[in-house]
């Protein structure tokens, strides 16, 4: 277990390491850098500018003080906003976007599983079918396609919940119910497959055979294996939640971090948008991180097998 | 039923009835087809696609409207759908039913020609890293767990802030990000294929490790790779409307369904139809594609069926 989490900790840190490296190199490939693209400067303007963010130094010095700074978490100034850092934006935006991602993550799970078990033990038959025919339309809807619908029906028509804003627990519906549709359809999914598979092995005809209900073979035996693959699809399930906050923020109007990752996007505020994706990532691979560790103890199987050779 | 000594005669034996087959042989794309027609979701997925790409294809050339046609007067802008213009019209009084046309011609071609960039990129990383094993294998593999460790659309954001938005880069972005799936399969395939016999008595025969690889190994894993590039369609086309979403899909005056949709949300209260017939098409492609590709799976890997 203890080598396993090392090695896990290792790949983990060297995955933060790329994505740092990468971004860094794509953000100074962009030709001509952060002050060229908007009408021409004067040159003592530019000048200055470009001393105050430290553009005229060394590449390589650039990129040793950028790792330097993000090891003290300090991820630079706004390049769009007088006297606002990255770490501020950072801040004033994700307890947003995290509850909101809080209660879609909530949502997914608490109707996906269900949906998935009652489908499996119904399999073939008309519960059975009407759920993963639904599933199927909602893992092809893409988010925010979603989003303008429900806003447009149940905002704008029929007015039962605000169309924008945040901050009344009524105004998380829309958005929450927006974030969760691909990854419920595909919980339930997932759910369903791995429970069929499980009910058919041995160890669950035994516990039927030694006289047990259907419900305690179902929720003692079955259910236990039949969920770590819906535990190891956690990780792509907060990915999903993440980025399709991007566009969710944005159509209702939500002051998430989503909203001001595009927004930087827009005014192509490099800064803002370097510093955020690798908040994201470093966000996405710990708590992927944490899920693979919920994984191996859940698992018996991962702690043996890496005990041996792969 | 009386036992008589006549039904006990012992066969003589003969060629005819050594060699009878039951029923004739079948081929494996044969026997997958024959599957896959039984399979109605997948046929009518198949059908939707074979529309789709012909509307695509020959639909403008009968429209008498351009996707750049402006009608700018009061009664040309944002008008309902209506005889005239099936879809309604834009801001700019053009005729919705030929942009989301010509929209299926981009979005559509994104899909496939990133696809196929996935399928490149993916076999040849995939087999190679299978087939050699050992080191080779070990590094390429802990290459690939770096990257999936990533996640893939942020990289495609960031791909696109930096190289300029347009129709080839959108392709390359999602091409060069999205192999991963791909790789990890067709490896999978080629190391459990191997060790079969055909591989052995290929190297016997003298093959050379390309050909081996290449003319012996990926073919007999075309089934998986088949189905992986299928579904890897309507997730190019979901990243390229999510692209042009935020902006930073394809330019005007073209336009795909992401910006159509993007554009339609302005209007969402007053002038709905906007956004919900570019959105209607992207929703009908996914799942036309998504029913196809799941139908190919049960038919191409009869072991995964469930």
């Amino acid at each position: 277990m203890l080598r396993y989490l090392i090695r896990r900790l290792v790949s983990m840190l060297i995955v933060l390491w790329v994505i740092v490296t990468v971004t860094f190199a794509l953000m100074h490939a962009i030709p001509g850098g952060p002050f060229t693209a908007e009408k021409a400067l004067p040159p003592s303007i530019q000048k200055n500018l470009e001393a105050r963010y430290h553009l005229n130094d060394p590449l390589l010095k650039q990129y040793f003080d950028y790792l330097k700074n993000l090891l003290r978490w300090d991820l630079g100034p706004s390049f769009k906003y007088e006297g606002r850092t990255v770490n501020d934006i950072i801040n004033e935006g994700f307890p947003v976007s995290a509850q909101l991602g809080l209660v879609a993550v909530a949502i997914s799970l608490l109707v996906g599983i269900p949906t998935g078990i009652i489908s499996a033990l119904c399999r073939n038959r008309w519960q059975d079918n009407v759920a993963m025919f639904l599933a199927t339309i909602f893992v092809s809807v893409p988010n925010f396609i979603l989003a303008s619908v429900l806003m447009l029906v149940f905002a704008l028509k029929l007015r039962w919940f605000p169309a924008a804003m945040w901050g009344e627990p009524s105004q998380v519906v829309l958005p929450a119910l927006s974030l969760t549709g691909f990854p419920t359809a595909f919980i339930s999914r997932l759910t369903r497959s791995s429970m069929v598979e499980v009910m058919e092995q041995d160890y669950i005809r035994t516990a039927r055979a030694k006289g047990l209900s259907r419900s305690a073979v179902v929720i003692k035996h079955a259910l236990k294996n039949a969920l770590i693959p819906v535990v190891t699809y956690l990780g792509p399930l907060l990915a999903a939640i993440l980025t399709g906050s991007f566009v969710v923020e944005n159509i209702f109007a939500i002051p998430g971090l989503g909203r001001h990752f595009v927004t930087s996007i827009y005014n192509r505020d490099y800064t803002v948008i370097l510093g955020v994706t690798v908040f994201y990532s470093v966000l996405l691979v710990v708590l992927n991180f944490i899920v693979d560790l919920t994984y191996a103890i859940i698992d018996p199987r991962i702690k043996f097998s890496d005990t041996g050779k792969e | 039923m009386e036992a008589r000594a006549e039904l006990f005669q012992p066969i003589e034996p003969s060629e005819e009835v050594a060699y009878a087959f039951a029923r004739p042989a079948t081929t494996y794309w044969r026997d997958a087809w024959r599957r896959l027609r039984q399979n109605r979701m997948a046929m009518i997925g198949l059908a939707v696609i074979v529309i789709l790409f012909s509307l695509a294809i020959f639909g403008p050339l009968f429209s008498p409207y351009s996707y750049s046609d402006q009608d700018l007067t009061p009664t040309g802008i944002n008008q309902p759908p209506s005889l005239k213009h099936w879809f309604g019209t834009d801001a700019l009084g053009r005729d919705l039913f030929v942009r989301v046309l010509y929209g299926a011609r981009i979005s559509l071609s994104i899909g496939v020609f990133a696809s196929l960039i996935i399928l490149v990129i993916g076999v040849t990383y995939g087999g190679i890293s299978g087939y050699f094993g050992g080191k080779i294998d070990n590094v390429m593999m802990r290459i690939v767990d770096v990257l999936y460790g990533i996640p893939t659309l942020l990289i495609v954001i960031l791909l696109m802030v930096v190289f300029k938005p347009g129709l080839k880069n959108i392709m390359i972005a999602i091409g060069a990000t999205y192999w991963i799936g791909m790789a990890r399969i067709v490896r999978g395939q080629i190391l459990s294929l191997k060790e079969q016999d055909y591989a052995m008595a290929a190297v016997a025969l003298g093959a050379s490790r390309r050909r081996i690889l290449f003319r012996h190994l990926i073919p007999n894993s075309i089934g998986p790779i088949i189905v992986t590039a299928t579904l890897s369609i309507p997730e190019a086309i979901f990243t390229e409307a999510f692209l042009s979403f935020i902006g930073l899909g394809v330019a005007a005056p073209m336009a795909s369904w992401g910006v159509l949709a993007s554009e339609g949300l302005n209007g969402l209260r007053s002038y709905p139809w906007q956004l919900l017939f570019p959105g209607l098409a992207i929703c009908l492609a996914m799942l036309a594609f998504n029913f196809f590709g799941d139908g190919l799976r049960d038919a191409l890997d009869p072991w995964m069926r469930r």
